[in-house]
């Protein structure tokens, strides 16, 4: 393993963009924050702008407003880049699925490297899953 | 000529300045977490963070900037944060004397990277950049004239010594000048200007991540940003040291006076930490009337002080 894709592995900056959730997803990602969970123990850490993230963290059913607006992050990100989808709503749509103006689950839309189901999905989920996507790197 | 590149590249310059300076924002880092008693990153994490954006990140150029000036601007700005740790890392490490008024040229060489960031967040054409750059001028404007301010004093109060190599014997000799009433209160309002300088909160509205989506650097991204990121993590560690010289009694690399100049620098860039993490962001106008108002008085509080003689 070279020292580009270690760094690589060990520093993996979190852009996060919350589609139409119901909220609760929301507050299960800060809580990954809190120094009860501690993200930065593994570098993980959430940044304001795109072009510095390295992981697209998308949580919520994407409607049709959202769809746009996540294809213009997504192309704003500056690659390597890997995509989550989290919770329920990331992966199938939820309880949205069936709503009129749902324009598919994430993986229909970009491509995801790591699905997180759950509604919502403990902290700990996210964390072992951001871990397992830093050892496929 | 290739002595002059080793200084500059090499020891003390470049590499040495920046490895210093990762080790230094691990500390900011980690101390950071321990106030908020989280665990905190690894002590190699901002190294693998500047490798992951040097080397595997992809850089983005702006459509609607000017390219050129967007990458130029960063180097511009490592260099001039370089020249600046040379001359304030020469006299400490006992390599050179310097040069009569070198306190003056550092006054001008500390600007460099900041003025540059504003030149290359103008350039990359995005709004919420301009943004930021336009708090960065102000900023700039406020706490520029404090720090003059500050230089000055400490000419006074060397009698009039314009080398920083003179003005470290002369503390030597007579004792630090942080010792006399005069001295606590400019070191008080340094301890907040290189705050400022160093962009760090509560003095970091330029770069807000939550209201601005990191304001001048929004635009920057791989190699570009690395540079840039450089660039902070020399002025985290040239900052601290430079206050050490002029106020703690300057450093000396020799016995035991290499613990005391460590103890030095560390005392500050803790002090700075600190001020970090127990302050909320400020507005741009109250952070403008905080340096322009309070601290410029502070610090003319001070020449009067060192005048009366106490
Ligand atoms: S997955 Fe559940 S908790 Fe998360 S946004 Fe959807 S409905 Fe809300």
């Amino acid at each position: 393993m070279g020292l580009k894709s270690f760094s690589l592995k060990k520093s993996l900056w979190v852009f996060h963009f919350g589609g139409a959730s119901c909220n609760n997803c929301d507050i299960e990602i800060l809580d990954c924050l809190t120094p009860r969970y501690d993200v930065e123990r593994f570098g993980i850490k959430l940044v304001g702008s795109p072009r510095h993230a390295d992981v697209l963290l998308v949580n919520g059913s994407i409607n049709k407003r959202d769809k746009p607006r996540l294809l213009e992050v997504y192309d704003q990100i500056a690659k390597p880049a890997f995509v989550v989808a989290f919770g329920a709503c990331g992966c199938t749509g939820g309880i949205f699925a069936e709503g009129i103006t749902f324009a598919g689950p994430v993986d229909t839309i970009i491509p995801v490297d790591a699905y997180i189901p759950g509604c919502p999905p403990k902290p700990e989920a996210m964390l072992s899953a951001l871990m397992k996507l830093a050892e496929t790197i | 000529m290739a002595e002059q590149l080793f200084y500059f590249f090499i020891y003390p310059g470049m590499l040495f300045a920046g490895i210093i300076g990762i080790i230094f924002a691990w500390a900011d880092r980690k101390v950071t977490a321990r106030v908020q008693f989280r665990q905190g990153p690894p002590v190699l994490q901002p190294f693998y963070d500047f490798i992951k954006l040097l080397l595997v990140k992809e850089t983005i150029l702006p459509k609607n900037g000017s390219v050129i000036f967007f990458l130029l601007a960063p180097v511009l700005g490592l260099f001039g944060a370089t020249a600046a740790a040379v001359i304030i890392l020469m006299p400490a490490l006992g390599l050179t004397s310097g040069f009569r008024g070198d306190i003056i040229v550092l006054f001008y060489l500390l600007a460099i990277p900041t003025l540059m960031f504003i030149v290359g967040a103008l350039a990359s054409g995005n709004p919420l950049s301009s943004v930021g750059a336009s708090r960065e001028i102000k900023m700039v404007l406020s706490y520029e004239l404090s720090f003059i301010l500050i230089i000055a004093g400490v000419i006074l109060k060397s009698e009039m010594t314009l080398q920083l190599n003179e003005i470290m014997a002369l503390q030597q000799s007579q004792g630090a000048f942080i010792a006399s009433l005069s001295g606590i209160v400019m070191f008080i309002a340094a301890l907040v200007v290189i705050q400022g300088k160093a962009g760090m909160v509560p003095f970091d509205m330029a770069e807000a991540e939550t209201e601005l989506a990191e304001g001048i650097f929004m635009e920057y991204s791989g190699t570009a940003y690395a540079i840039i990121k450089y660039t902070k993590y020399i002025l985290l560690f040239i900052l601290p040291v430079f206050i050490a010289e002029i106020f703690l009694g300057g450093l000396h690399f020799e016995g035991i006076h290499i613990l005391w100049s460590i103890l030095k620098v560390l005392l500050v860039l803790v002090l700075m930490i600190l001020i970090r993490n127990t302050n909320p962001r400020l507005k741009i106008g109250q952070a403008m009337r905080f340096y322009l108002l309070w601290i410029n008085l502070l610090v003319i509080a001070g020449l009067v002080l060192h005048y009366i003689g106490i």
